[in-house]
Parts: C-alpha cells; structure tokens; sequence
C-alpha cells in the first residue's frame, strides 16, 4: 500500500472511513480478526479504492455531459462525430491497467490462501504437526472433530489462537458452506469431497471480540439454513492445551451426580444416546454420528446454535424442537415427557468437562 | 386486405392472438406475459423484505420463504426479463433492418407459447403442492434432496419455457443474418439489432448446457438415475458447471439487449450518432464472447484450487474492459449532443452510475481470494441487483415509454413516467445500496430470518422501505398504461421526433406487412440521413409489388399445450397410475401437431399489389 501514489491514497482514506468499523467485531468481514480476513480485507480495500476512483471519473464525465449539453432549442442539430481513436485508445487501455493492478495482488492472494501443505507433512506418528480440524456439515449442525488430538466436539469450534488452523470440510447431508466472516472467507463443504483451507485467529482481535466469533452456513440448504450458526471459541493455545486434555480425559459418559440428572441420563441412555455421544473419542464411525456430540453440552455458547443456553430454552428445544429449527432431523425421533425433558434437561446442564 | 382497420370482436382478437404469426403481436403476448411474470416476481420480492424488515419475523415461515425466494429469481429471470426483452426485439428488431417479419414466423409463435406453458406449469407448483425451494441455481444435492414436487415442476417447466428460448434465439440469428433489407449492412445494423445477434448466438450457446443439466435432474428425480448422487457414483459440481455455464452468458443475454435498447435512446435524444458505433459493436461481440469464460467465478468456494481460480479471476475482471468501452462511449454520445430529458432518457442516464456501481463490485467479486468473503452473502445479492435492476429492469422500463408508440400506437404519460422513474430510481437504490455492507459485516443470502443483536437491523429495514418505493412505482406504471390506453390517442410515425432507425419511419403501429416498398438503406441512421437530406419518408429499393404473408396458425399452441400435459405425466407418474397415459396423450398432442405441420401444405397468401395501392388512396399510412 506505501508504494502508491499519494493521490490515490486520498480515495483509500475515504473508503477506509467507511468500510472500517462497520458491524459487530464478532461476525463482520469488516473487522478482521485474522491473517485471512486481513488479506482479504486488504484486498477489499485495494479494489474499493480502484472501483471508487473509477466511479468518480465516470461521475464527473457525466455530470458534465448531462449538465452542459441539454437541448436548449428545438431545432439544434448537433455534429454527427463518429469516434475518437484517441480518446477510445485512452479507455481501453487504462482499464487494463487497472485490472493488472488488481489482478496481481490477486492471484498472489488466491494461491496463499490456497496453501495447505502442512497438512500433508506426516510426522513418525502419522499426524501432523499442524492443528487440524474436520468439520462435518450436516442438515443445521456442525461437527468437529480433531483427528491429531482424536477427540470430536459440536457446535462450538475450540481453536488457539496466533497460529495457522487447517480445516477439512465435507458435509454429510447436502452442500453447506463454512464461514467465519471476521476470520477469513468461506469454503464450501461439498457432499463428495474434502476441500481445505487454513485461518488464522488472532488473539488481541478475539480478546477483543469477547473471545466469541460467529460462524454461519452460507450455502443454501433448506429451511433452517438461516439459523445453521456455530460458535467460534478462540482461546490462548495454553488454555486450548488445557480444553483437549480435559476433554480427553473423559473416556466413559460422567456418572450424573443429582438424583434428577441421574434420572435424566437414564432417559438420555434409552432415548437420546443413539445419536448423540457424550463421549468425545473419535473412534465412532462418521455414519453413527448422526446427531451433535454432547460431551461437553454445558459449556456451549447456545442451544442449537441459536438460542442462550439455559434451562428453560433447553426445554423448549426438546419440547418441540420443529418449532425452533424447521425441517431438523431430531422432531420426532423420541418421544418424552414433560418429567423426562426436565430430567434430561437437568443431566445435560451437567455436562461440562471444564467449570 | 384492408381488414387491418376493421373492428373485430374480443373472441375474434383472442383467437387472432392465439394463432398469430405476426412478430408485432407476438411482442405484445411476450409484453404482457412477462409484464404478468415481473409483477409476480415483484409481489414474490414484497414478500422477502416485509419478513426481513425485522428480526426474527414471522410473516412467511422458513420453507415457504425458501420457495418465495427461489421462484423470486426463477420468474424474475426466466419469465419476466427475458421474455420483456424478446417483446422489444420482436417489436423492433425486424423493423429496425428492414423486413416484413422474422424469418421464422411460425416457429416465434411456437417460442412463445412454449414460455408461456412452461411458465404457467412452473407457477401451478404454488397450488400443487408447494413451488420449488432450492433456489434458482437449484444445486444438485439441496434439489435432490427437496421432498414434494417444487423441484419438479422447476425442471419441467423450465425445459419447456427454454426451448421456446432457444427457438426464439435460433429465429432471430436467422432474422438477422437473412432478412435485412437492402444496403443494411452489418455494421450499419442499430446496436439493438446488433446485440439481440449477440444475444441470440448466446442463447445458442449457453441454452444447451441448461437443457442437459435440467434433463439430468429430471431424470435423477423422475427415473432413479443417478447422475448427480455421488453415493452412486455421481457428482453434484458437475450440476454447478452446467448451470454456470448456462448462468453466466444469461446474465449477458439479459445485459446486451438492455444495452442496445440504451445506446439507441442514447443516440436518439442526444441528436447524435452513437459514439465509436464500431468499437461498441466489438465491444458487444467481446462481451459475448468472455461471457463464456467466466462461469466458475460463481464458484471459486466449491474448491476447485487456486489455479482454476486465479485464471477465473483474471478472466472476469477482463469483461470490465469492453463495458468500460460502452459507458465511455455512451457518455460521449451525449457529449456535444442536444440531450432531451424525456422519460426514456431519464432512465438511460440514470443506468449509467447505477450500473456502473455493479460493474464495479462485478470486479471486485472477481477477486477470487476476496471474493470467498462476499460469495453467498447479501454483497453478491446487492450487486446482481444493480446489474439487473439497474441494467436489465431500467431498459425495459426505458425500452416500455420508448417503443410504447411503436407498439401500441399511443404515448405513455410522461409526467406519470418521470414520477415512476424518479420513485423507482430512488427506491432501487435505497433498497441495494445498503446490501453491500449488510453483506460485508455478515449477513448470508438466502436467509429466512436473523437474529437480533448481530448488527443487521438497520439496514435491512432501510432495503425494505426502498423495496415499497419500487413497488409504488410500478403501480404508477400500470395507472399510467390504463389511462393511455383509455384515452387512445393515436400518434404518428415518429412521436418522439428524433427518430433515427428505420422503426420510426413506419406508422405507429406499422401495418402487418410493415414495409409495402422494402427500404433502401444508406447508412447508419437510415431514417435520419433521410429526414437530413429532407425526405419524409425512407426511399424505396423496389417497386410495389404482391407481398408474400404466412397465414396464422393454432398449431404453435397445440403442440406447447402437449408438451404441458405431458410434463403433468411425468412428474405425477410415481405416484399415480394414470401419470404414464397422460405423458402419452400429451406427447401425443405434441408429435400429432407436428405431424399435421409437416404433412398440411402451408403457402400462405398474397398481398395484392392492387390492395396496397387501394390502401394508399384510402389513407392507410403505410
């Protein structure tokens, strides 16, 4: 950016006025809170500057031509001029310059973004060195699952901060798209094959953004498409350490510990269990995940995606989760009572691997 | 044959319209077809901003607005833009090179009411059980996964309404290339001739990958084949490059027209020849061209890699160069010109910064890398509309007050038009213009409501107070048509007195047989190198002499009607018995009007030399 003129600084300024601060540091592509977003926001900026350089050139000839050369008698009849060489030489080719200048930061950025070489580089246990995660879209939930770290979470994404996160996407169901809009562009998960990409969370921005990002489905994918949200945890990498270790180390479903969770798990184990693990071992097959893992269900953002996680919105959820989410793959698979929803309800509450 | 101003009664009109062959009135079914479509289009697009005026609104529910918005685009590109332009290029384009009609006139009938049936059948979803919920672009996994008949009866209806397109195309390449009158040349041709070519060779082009795709889906849908099921072995991106393929010249065969019908209106109320006529037409032909090369640049998120990418990229800002070419040149049409603000002319030099801005963004998205933040949110929703609305829909509104006299034979109000356009101008911007950055702090598309406390409030109510001034008016529009055609006051040959392709050298409406002496063509502007040198009317390259007409026929209509039967068969034959008869009584239908096309001598008639003469004297214009 130094290297332009100063002039073309004058309409960057502008732009950046505008543009900048704009939407909630959590969820807009204006406040970028990672080397993606930057980039692309750069990028933005760069092409704003272009377009709105273009626009007021345009704007002046215009307002000139309309101004100066309105009929002022009806019987003028103005020179028939064929063209200009000169002057069509002149808008060819400063367009094509223009392009050059942006197709060139362009591509550079098309391939950077595109980079995921780490995550082929193995090391001796077959892992990489490289934080992975695979998300999973399925119809209004998302899945993560860490295969270095062999553990599966849902909903919401834990990431560190400070440092290249690679993601491979793939939807289970049909096409969503992942997006976390401050962090970095989107990628489609497809329904036949992986596509990866990287971000990088930054750690003074996500302090800043409550430590919270939104994540949002951006492909269509039927009547819940608009509430297909995730959270986006971006912690300091001790504290990330921290989360993995502990979700680690719960290997068997926590035993609840009040009578009425008790009771709850066991309503949970005979109804709910064959979708939904409380486990968080990636040893289960894709397949047999087929609803949200809820190891550790008490410490989401939301219920749902959507709703603040309490007590009474937990209920409502169960009670009738269509009337929450349209077209959601849980109305109707089991059939509780309103004792059993309070029960499960309070056996989920608990569910926490971190207080 | 001076039944052309006799008076007939409604059954007799309406059978007329139903067997006409006549390019006049076949612009007149494709006006007020696709005038009915835009304003269900409208009313569809009234819906999806009174539900997101607020958070969490609850006017339509989530699938409903998921079909509110797929037939939203559906009609607004498929049944109301396209066929409006093919009104205006029916209406104008035969005139405009000099011929008695297309060069097909029973085939542009049979494109007609191919659109029209494929349109009806795709709008009885709303009754049948619910419309399509996947979108326009309907991505393979999402349509095949979308229960009931939607998707149905959007593959269906929109094989039959694309191959009246394609027929459509087909005719007018042919019109062009054969029929021109003497000394037209092609690069004499208007511009609006030149790009419905253009337009037409895309059709072409782009209408057979659309022809595949929809026939895969039916057939995956309809006849359990596979080939979008990537558990059997098939693949759903594929469905993305076919549609893109097709989508994108779309947008060009909806753009090139638009601009035809603006460098016209430019060059006539400036009193001025186009500016750079060659390089515009190059810049037309190039357009079309690129327009080709571009599709996957609606795709640079389903990871095809950085290379198909960045040559997409570089590809689509490529296109700015030629646009960039027409804005200047347009511009400097009215540079040194004498500009008359009429209501035509509002809208064209409106179009120039409205469009402009979504040539820019168009840019922009053509950023691969950055373009992975705008794909799919409300920016991308914001720029397509300012290509369509403030390209595609301004020059059908400019082309409807512009070619109203020439159509209709009456003049449209040009206060209530300025009020239109002043309302329409102010409403589509406040509408749009605020999407962008809707789309940038992190509003997807296709969303059927958000959530409080993301930002997003205010800007969507704004978009939708704009979205009512549209909606006004366009009310103002339809008053307008009302009270001209109440008071029917005829006017001549050149209403707006600047006239300067051959069109306005004919009576407003011109006769069926549009030109009694063919034209002799002597330049660009053949009518105003005439009236420059004096002449009143064109001078003519031949002698009266007997006129060779096509007679009417129902046989169009028959065979779209077995088509439409038909597609009830095949989508209702897995569920009901009676589905495969019906598919075999309507394509019985079809293949038995074509029979009796091809067996049945058709020559057609004569116009008497004698009749025109007789004509003259009696004081028919012609």
């Amino acid at each position: 950016m130094k290297r332009l003129a100063k002039w073309r600084l004058l309409p960057l300024f502008a732009v950046m006025a505008l543009l900048a601060g704009c939407g909630e540091p959590f969820l807009s592509a204006l406040q970028p809170a990672g080397e993606v977003a930057q980039l692309q926001f750069d990028l933005m900026l760069l092409s704003t500057a272009i377009m709105v350089g273009v626009i007021v050139i345009v704007t002046v000839l215009f307002i000139i031509a309309i101004t100066r050369f309105r009929r002022k008698s009806e019987n003028e009849i103005p020179k028939q001029v064929e063209g200009s060489h000169k002057l069509e030489i002149i808008w060819t080719a400063i367009p094509i310059l223009l392009v050059f200048v942006l197709a060139i930061p362009t591509v550079a950025a098309t391939f950077k973004l595109a980079d995921v070489s780490p995550m082929d580089e193995k090391n001796e246990d077959g892992k990489t060195d490289a934080l992975v995660v695979n998300v999973r879209a399925n119809l209004y939930w998302w899945e993560f699952e860490y295969p270095n770290e062999e553990i599966v979470t849902s909903q919401d994404l834990i990431v560190p901060t400070d440092e290249k996160v690679y993601f491979n996407l793939i939807a289970s169901d049909v096409k969503h798209s992942f997006w976390i809009p401050s962090v970095g562009g989107k990628m489609d998960t497809n329904t036949e094959n992986i596509n990866r990409f990287w971000l990088n969370f930054d750690d003074a921005a996500a302090d800043e953004a409550g430590r919270i990002f939104y994540g949002k489905c951006a492909e269509l994918c039927g009547p819940s498409h608009a509430l297909m949200d995730f959270k986006v945890k971006a912690l300091p990498r001790a504290e990330f350490d921290q989360w993995v270790t502990d979700m680690k180390a719960v290997t068997e479903p926590v035993q609840a510990e009040t009578a009425e969770a008790q009771a709850g798990q066991e309503v949970f184990n005979n109804s709910c269990i064959g979708c939904h693990a409380v486990t968080p071992a990636n040893t289960t097959p894709e397949a047999a995940r087929m609803g949200p893992n809820l190891t550790d269900f008490g410490n989401r953002t939301l219920v749902a995606g959507i709703l603040e996680n309490n007590e009474e919105n937990i209920k409502k959820w169960l009670k009738d989760p269509e009337a929450i989410k349209p077209g959601n793959k849980m109305t109707g698979k089991y059939d509780l009572s309103d004792e059993e929803i309070d029960a499960v309800t309070e056996y989920l509450m608990g569910l926490k691997v971190q207080e | 044959m001076s039944t052309y101003a006799q008076k007939k009664g409604v059954g007799a009109v309406i059978w007329d319209y139903l067997t006409t062959v006549d390019h006049k009135k076949i612009a007149i079914l494709y006006l007020i077809a696709g005038g009915f479509f835009f304003l269900l289009g409208g009313l569809e697009a009234m819906f999806i901003r009174i539900q997101l005026a607020i958070p969490n609104n609850n006017f339509v529910s989530a699938g409903l607005y998921n079909e509110i918005l797929t037939m939203h685009g559906t009609t607004m590109i498929f049944l109301a833009a396209m066929p409006l332009l093919f009104a205006f290029m029916n209406a104008v384009m035969p005139l405009q090179i000099g011929a008695r009609d297309v060069a097909f006139p029973f085939l542009n009938s049979l494109g007609f009411w191919l659109f029209f049936f494929g349109g009806i059948f795709l709008n009885l979803s709303w009754f049948l059980g619910g419309a399509p919920d996947a979108g326009w672009t309907s991505y393979a996994s999402l349509s095949l996964a979308s229960e009931g008949h939607g998707i149905d009866f959007y593959a269906l209806g929109l094989q039959i309404a694309g191959f009246g397109t394609l027929i459509g195309g087909i005719n007018f390449l042919v019109t062009i290339i054969n029929m021109r009158a003497p000394g037209m040349t092609y690069m004499r041709m208007p511009l609006f001739t030149w790009s419905t070519f253009v337009a037409s060779a895309l059709i072409l082009f782009a209408f057979p990958p659309l022809t595949i795709g929809v026939f895969f889906l039916t057939f995956d849908r309809m006849f359990g084949a596979n080939f979008f099921d990537h558990t059997m072995g098939g693949n759903t991106i594929i469905w993305e490059h076919l549609f893109w393929i097709f989508g994108h010249p779309e947008v060009y065969i909806l753009i090139l027209p638009s601009f035809g019908i603006f460098s016209e209106i430019f060059a006539t109320f400036s009193r001025k020849r186009l500016f750079g006529y060659s390089s515009m037409v190059f810049a037309t032909v190039l357009i079309g061209f690129l327009g080709f090369m571009v599709w996957a640049h609606h795709m640079f998120t389903t990871g095809l890699g950085p290379i198909a990418n960045a040559i997409f990229a570089v590809a689509t800002m490529a296109i700015a160069v030629p646009t960039g070419i027409k804005i200047f040149n347009w511009i400097f049409t009215m540079w040194g010109g004498s500009i008359k603000f009429t209501t035509p002319m509002l809208y064209a030099v409106a179009f120039i910064p409205s469009f402009v801005m979504g040539g820019v963004t168009g840019v922009m998205l053509g950023a691969a890398a950055a373009d992975y933040q705008y794909h799919d949110t409300y920016f991308v929703v914001a720029h397509f509309h300012y290509v369509i609305v403030g390209g595609v829909v301004f020059a059908l509104l400019a082309g409807t007050h512009f070619y109203w006299p020439k159509m209709f034979g009456t003049m449209l109000n040009e206060l209530l038009g300025k009020i239109t356009f002043w309302l329409f101008l102010i409403g589509f911007h406040l509408t749009f213009f605020i999407q962008h950055f809707l789309g940038l702090i992190g509003m997807p598309r296709r969303i059927f409501t958000f959530l409080p406390g993301q930002g997003l409030e205010t800007g969507n109510l704004i978009s939708t107070i704009g979205a009512f001034l549209m909606a006004v008016a366009t009310i103002v529009l339809l008053v307008n048509i009302v009270i001209t055609s109440v008071k029917n006051v005829k006017v001549g040959n050149d209403p707006w007195g600047d006239g300067r392709t051959l069109e306005w050298a004919l009576p407003s409406p011109p006769p069926f047989y549009n030109f009694k002496q063919l034209p002799l063509v002597r330049g660009l502007d053949p009518y105003w190198i005439e009236k420059m040198n004096g002449n009143k009317e064109m001078t003519p390259a031949e002698p009266i002499g007997d006129i060779h007409m096509p007679n009417n026929s129902f046989i169009p209509f028959m065979i779209s009607l077995g088509l439409f039967i038909a597609a009830f068969g095949v989508m209702y034959r897995v569920d009901h018995a009676w589905g495969l008869p019906v598919l075999i009584a309507g394509l019985a239908i079809t293949f038995g009007s074509m029979m009796v096309r091809s067996i049945k001598d058709d020559h057609g008639y004569h116009i008497h030399k004698e009749d025109l003469l007789e004509d003259e004297d009696k004081g028919v214009k012609a």
